[in-house]
């Protein structure tokens, strides 16, 4: 099954979502391969969930192609349901059941047996770490343990594709070190992943190949350091100046470094090396009040191409 | 660890039903929707459970035995007497049917729809929006029939059910409820509001009232009665009382039919519904 390690598992040509007018997709064109880690980026309102549902043939595409797993899902939807894990942004808990029943029932709906289940659902509390909170009512658990719940859920039914949108919104930063080793085992185990994030640091970790969205369309694609190498510099050295002098100290920066990007609250000048830049700018009789040389990341890319930050 | 098969159980029960008419709604497990609704049920309130039950039971006692015993005895629409608690028994068991159908179709549907996130999340499994309507219609079904079960337990002791036809006023009951349900969630799926809500209880209460369930349609002007015999619970009230009366005659089948359409119909629309709402 794992035979061809290129196999198309995703693949989208103009895929287009409008809600009435507005356009929430705008004709992305993307593929994914089996047993990839396949990252959407974007800030809020770019279309990732929208495109996420489309995949998980919960929502109707509203023109291009889209195929999973060779699949129609307009035609296939339980079919191509069958084979995907989905941990939606919301999560979509059943609120009148306890924390066994939610992972319990979902694998009935799939028709998986009471005694393979059985086993499975204790395997998922584990793995969440909800064992002792199994009968709890869904509704009683903290956010982050609901967050818990329900990619152990995504679960139930040995998925060969895991769609996570926002898996880590929520979770504490050992719970979130937690799950991101746990999707490497499944990844080594040839799960493929489809993920949201905002988080720079997880998308870096996490995805082999990713796209960044913005206004539902796709303004790059490739791997993480691919990304970094293509539309930023080495280095960023990070200035403040003070909120109302950032704007006048600019005017004075902007030619020492290859790109400057001025925030509301510091500067961002893109450089090779962020420490010489530093002393030649101090020795020009600059004075900013903090300063910070720093790798650049993905964050760097997406201010360079949609001109906003990614964290609002 | 979590473990991964080559190919998951998931998809070979899936595969099992590629290429079937109606694969794209349909996956032939709704029963495992209701034992979702039994786990539910299972720390729901029961209050509200009994007290859908005694309702009818309540009618009984007042009307049968009560005003009963000043009208006296009615004639069937058979040219025999009976008395007047025997005549308006079967319609308090199709309300029965009617009543427990219709508040699990209902509010508890809404309840879901709106707040429970139920249906979103069995339509993110392999499961299909009929899969779902189907579930939810039987298990709306049960709680009329099961509201219908316990009223014929209180009856028959007592003798209202005289011969053997009487029995399958239960089947009759099961259509009736089936019906109910169908329609009643239908229609919630329309409704945006607890507004809304309030409008079905604002027709089924005239509806119980007057649809044959305690005095004979003919005593209206014969357009009205027109009205009242394209209503459901006067389709079930005829049915049932025809069968608990041993009345048994080809025109029977006319009320099996019209619910076995509204049955349909509910399905048709409540899939059509399931889908625009969650899958959109
Ligand atoms: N059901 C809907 N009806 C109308 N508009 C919608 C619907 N769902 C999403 N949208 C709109 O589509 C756009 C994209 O939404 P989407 O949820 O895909 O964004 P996102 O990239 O996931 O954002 P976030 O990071 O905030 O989760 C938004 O402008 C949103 O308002
Ligand atoms: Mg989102």
């Amino acid at each position: 099954m794992f035979a061809t390690a290129k196999e198309i598992v995703i693949s989208a040509r103009s895929l287009t979502k409008k809600y009435k007018d507005f356009v929430a997709v705008d004709g992305i064109d993307f593929e994914v391969r089996r047993g990839e880690a396949f990252g959407l980026l974007g800030p809020n309102g770019a279309g990732k969930s929208t495109t996420m549902k489309m995949i998980a043939s919960v929502s109707q595409r509203t023109s291009g192609d889209l195929s999973i797993l060779g699949k129609e899902p307009n035609t296939q939807g339980p079919e191509i349901r069958a084979h995907l894990g989905v941990v939606p942004q919301k999560d979509l808990l059943d609120r009148e059941l306890k924390v066994w029943e939610n992972l319990f029932t979902y694998g009935r709906y799939f028709g998986l047996s009471r005694k393979f289940l059985k086993d499975k659902v204790e395997e998922l509390l584990e793995f969440a770490q909800l064992t002792e909170k199994r009968m709890s009512k869904a509704d009683d658990l903290s956010g982050g343990m609901q967050r818990r719940l329900a990619i152990a859920r995504g679960l139930v039914n040995e998925p060969e594709i895991l769609m996570l949108d926002e898996p880590t919104t929520g979770l504490d930063p050992q719970a979130r070190h937690i799950l991101w080793d746990r999707l490497f085992r499944l990844k080594e185990q040839g799960v493929t992943l489809v993920i949201t994030t905002h988080y720079m640091d997880e998308a870096e970790q996490l995805c082999d190949r990713l796209i960044v969205m913005d206004k539902g369309k796709i303004m790059a694609e490739g791997s993480p350091a691919e990304l970094i190498k293509k539309y930023s510099s080495k280095e960023v050295l990070e200035l403040r100046f003070g909120t109302d002098k950032n704007e006048a100290a600019a005017e004075q920066l902007k030619d020492l470094a290859e790109r400057i990007e001025v925030l509301p609250d510091r500067i961002l000048l893109y450089t090779q090396k962020g420490e010489d830049l530093l002393t030649q700018i101090v020795d020009a009789g600059l004075n900013p009040i903090t300063s910070l040389v720093r790798r650049s990341s993905l964050e760097d890319v997406f201010l360079r191409l949609t001109g906003r930050s990614l964290v609002e | 660890m979590i473990t991964q098969a080559l190919v998951s159980q998931a998809v070979a029960i899936q595969e099992r039903r590629s290429g079937k008419p109606g694969q794209a709604v349909y996956s032939g497990r709704s029963r495992t929707i209701l034992e979702r609704g039994f786990y539910a049920f299972k720390s729901s309130s029961w209050l509200i459970v009994i007290s859908g039950f005694v309702e009818p039971v309540f009618y009984l006692l007042a009307f049968g035995f009560g005003i009963g015993q000043l009208i006296g005895d009615l004639e069937d629409g058979a040219g025999n007497l009976v008395s007047y608690a025997a005549f308006i028994a079967p319609a308090l068991l199709a309300t029965s049917a009617m009543n427990g159908a219709i508040y699990d179709a209902t509010w508890n549907v809404f309840f879901k729809m709106h707040f429970g996130k139920v249906y979103q999340v069995m339509l993110q499994s392999s499961l299909g929006p009929l899969d779902v309507a189907l579930g939810e219609i039987s298990w709306a079904l049960l709680r009329g029939l099961s509201y219908s079960l316990g009223f014929m337990a209180i009856v028959t002791p007592i003798g209202l059910v005289t011969n053997l036809w009487g029995l399958l006023a239960i089947p009759a009951a099961t259509l009736i409820a089936f019906g109910f349900a169908s329609i009643g969630m239908a229609i919630t799926s329309y409704l945006k509001s607890f507004q809304q809500m309030n409008w079905i209880t604002f027709f089924l209460l005239p509806m119980f009232l007057f649809s044959g369930t305690f005095f004979p349609v003919s005593v209206y002007p014969e357009w009205i009665q027109t009205i009242v015999q394209a209503l459901p619970l006067w389709q079930g009230v005829e049915l049932v009382r025809s069968l608990m009366l041993g009345i048994i005659h080809p025109g029977l089948l006319g009320h099996v039919l019209y619910f076995l359409v509204m049955i349909a119909g509910g399905l048709w629309f409540t899939t059509v519904r399931l889908k625009a709402l969650f899958m959109r």
